[in-house]
């Protein structure tokens, strides 16, 4: 579905780069402090700190989502999540509602950010609901249309400890029905942009074909007018394109920045067929990139799709920012959009020719 | 009679009370990692985690205990990553892993740091101190595996790089202090396996590592099997002990060993370093037993019973009970040949 449902009443130009971001974002201090309250109870009681309990957990996550998506609005994004106040990890988060997985401690990412790897025990089975309360939370808060990121069936498949399936393909197709169930759920309540997240993907580029099969059954029975977003990052694309686009997504939402957009070039031969959803600020990099940079950066994009086809992100979730430099970077990300937008309505930037449509 | 020797690769995972107090103390970004300059309240950490781990492996009864390298921020790139003549730009992946480095870039002429050779000083008055029969082993990358880590900006050649990574790691090497043996551990091998020509080039860098230091030295391929052209090569190394990633690909590894024989002691990849399921000492034996099994001609003086990969992919439950299995496991050090 086109980027164009999501277009603002009062946009100020004709072309529309969709700004929006990956997903996670700096939790508040204070959500931090609650949640380790509520539970890490045993610790809270070595410095003589009330305990809270899940209820004041909760209560606290909404007033987190409420504050964060309305930065996200004030930063002038014209698609909001809620920076994902109410998850811990993209894996993590995700297993602890689903039946089959144990968790054994904290495992190594990078650097010093780990997350609570689990292992796949038993077979996977739906438990309680993932995400549909979050979505008409934030949707009943937002001003701007929201997008849902959501694990994809590879990765929740992927970033485990598999002590139960046979092979992975396994795995991700009995987990592909239960996203595929959550995904339902979240269009019956509303939700017309759905971002898939397979980071995992860039790392096993042989396993294309199991990703392609479990996202057919993950979109299966979905109605037209709902924008399904594929989000990939840090490897090698050269590896994964264009098998990619055999994919049934319209966009494709891919890290660049990081790696100074050394693999723009990978996309340019065959032509890419989908949106883009270009990756122009590092989330790693807590030093804030300039409007102009980031123009610079958008600019690239346009070598591989024209403006109909761009969408404007950071590289990937930004949670790991101190929070002033990510509210500044995604603020000079929406102003660099709209002038590179001003800049191709007054015909000041050369762009491809958008793809001739099959009906003509 | 073969002496079965129980040892890890290095590369834990950092005691969790650890990663809390580093998280708080260092940061999450890429320039709050390790460059080799941290103050003295982030030393205390490692220093006290070190304690703990290289005391972990001495209750679990190791033979060969290591340093842990729990400061190596960046895995096997870390001796790198804090050389002079180092850029450390974007985080990139580590191998087919859920785990990201810094990429190094290399820029000048490399000049060893003493860095590991520090750690393992340190390692050293851990296990002085426990008046233990464990000797200490040291973990180094393998020459090929740290050239492929990184970029070259400045020797220009990819032959003429893995000579200058291979001279670099000698040198370090060359700082240690007494050790019984060095691993080095060398993914790369595997997972970007060097053509035609740098093959040989490759096992030419290992000779030259091995040869900086007076000590039993290990190759331990990671991730699967090599190449039967790669390991060829390898066998003309100047190393004691051949490595095998039994969990990985067993039947590969088998045959590498049948086709082209071995070195005179073995190192066997027996426990999935990347798995929570736990092996039992039992199963550790019986896989050890099958790798004899299958190579009848050979006649082993030692088989280094060890992990198939770095550890610090595991939880430290799961870590803590692998290193109890192995040690069981070797507990009795002979096995029938």
């Amino acid at each position: 579905m086109t980027k164009e449902q999501f277009r603002p009443e009062d946009h100020p130009n004709d072309h529309f780069l969709m700004t929006t971001v990956v997903g996670s974002y700096p939790k508040p201090k204070w959500l931090n402090r609650v949640r380790e309250r509520c539970h890490h109870q045993e610790d809270v009681d070595q410095v003589e700190l009330e305990p809270v309990d899940e209820e004041t957990l909760a209560e606290a996550e909404d007033d987190a989502a409420r504050l964060i998506t309305k930065e996200h609005e004030r930063a002038g994004l014209d698609v909001v999540v809620d920076g994902e106040m109410r998850r811990t990890e993209m894996v993590e988060y995700f297993a602890e509602r689903i039946e089959g997985y144990e968790f054994n401690g904290p495992v190594k990412v990078w650097g010093h950010n780990y997350f609570d790897k689990p292992s796949v025990v038993s077979e996977v089975e739906y438990g309680e609901q993932w995400l549909v309360d979050e979505y008409e939370f934030t949707s009943e808060v937002a001003d701007r249309p929201v997008k849902v990121p959501i694990t994809g069936p590879y990765t929740l498949a992927r970033w485990v400890f598999n002590e139960h399936y046979e092979t992975t393909a396994d795995l991700a197709n009995d987990l592909a029905e239960l996203v595929n169930e959550e995904v339902e759920k979240l269009v019956d309540a509303g939700a017309r942009y759905i971002q898939i997240d397979e980071p995992a993907l860039a790392q096993h580029e042989d396993d294309h074909a199991i990703v392609g099969e479990a996202l057919e059954r993950v979109v299966e029975d979905l109605p037209e007018d709902v924008r399904i977003g594929l989000h990939v990052c840090y490897g090698d694309y050269s590896r994964i394109y264009p098998e990619i686009l055999e994919f049934p997504v319209d966009e494709f939402d891919l890290e660049l920045a990081n790696g100074d957009f050394e693999q723009v070039d990978v996309f340019k031969e065959p032509e890419f067929t989908a949106d883009l959803a270009m990756g122009v600020l590092d989330a790693h990099v807590a030093e804030v990139e300039s409007v102009e940079e980031i123009k610079e950066n958008i600019k690239k994009g346009l070598e591989i799709v024209p403006p109909e086809q761009l969408v404007v992100s950071p590289d990937c979730g930004v949670k790991l920012l101190p929070r002033n430099a990510a509210y500044q970077k995604l603020e000079n990300m929406v102003q660099a959009a709209r002038e590179v937008e001003a800049e191709l309505d007054a015909g000041e930037i050369d762009v491809l020719q958008a793809p001739a449509s099959a009906d003509d | 009679m073969t002496e079965l020797v129980s040892t890890t690769p290095g590369l834990y995972p950092l005691p969790d009370w650890a990663k809390r107090d580093l998280e708080e103390l260092k940061g999450h970004q890429k320039h709050d990692l390790i460059d080799g300059t941290e103050g003295a309240e982030i030393t205390g950490v490692y220093e006290e985690a070190r304690e703990e781990v290289v005391t972990q492996q001495l209750d679990a009864g190791l033979d060969l205990v290591v340093e842990g390298q729990l400061r190596w921020d960046d895995m096997l790139a870390h001796p790198l990553a804090v050389a002079d003549a180092v850029d450390t730009r974007g985080i990139v992946r580590y191998y087919n892993n859920n785990n990201f480095y810094r990429e190094p870039v290399v820029t000048d002429d490399l000049e060893a740091s003493g860095d590991v050779a520090a750690e393992l000083e340190a390692a050293a008055e851990i296990t002085a101190e426990h008046e233990s029969d464990a000797d200490l082993a040291a973990v180094l990358p393998g020459p090929y595996t740290l050239a492929d880590l990184a970029t070259d900006e400045h020797y220009g050649d990819e032959a003429e790089f893995v000579d200058a990574v291979a001279a670099f790691l000698a040198d370090e090497a060359e700082q240690f202090p007494d050790v019984a043996h060095l691993t080095l551990l060398e993914p790369s091998l595997v997972e970007a396996a060097p053509g035609e020509g740098l093959d040989e080039r490759a096992s030419q860098a290992i000779d030259t590592v091995a040869t900086a230091i007076d000590a039993e030295v290990a190759v331990q391929p990671v991730y699967g099997a090599l190449d039967e052209r790669v390991y060829a090569h390898l066998l003309d190394a100047d190393i004691d002990a051949v490595g095998f990633d039994l969990v990985s690909d067993h039947d590969a590894n088998v045959y590498n060993a049948q086709e082209y024989g071995a070195t005179d002691d073995v190192l066997l990849g027996l426990v999935d370093g990347r798995n929570t399921l736990v092996e039992s000492a039992d199963t550790i034996r019986e896989r050890v037993e099958w790798f004899q099994e299958q190579t009848p001609a050979a006649d082993y003086g030692r088989i280094y019973a060890t992990a198939n990969t770095d550890l610090f992919f595991l939880p430290t439950n799961r870590f803590g009970e692998k290193l109890e299995a192995l040690g069981a496991a070797a507990a009795t050090t002979e096995v029938e040949a």
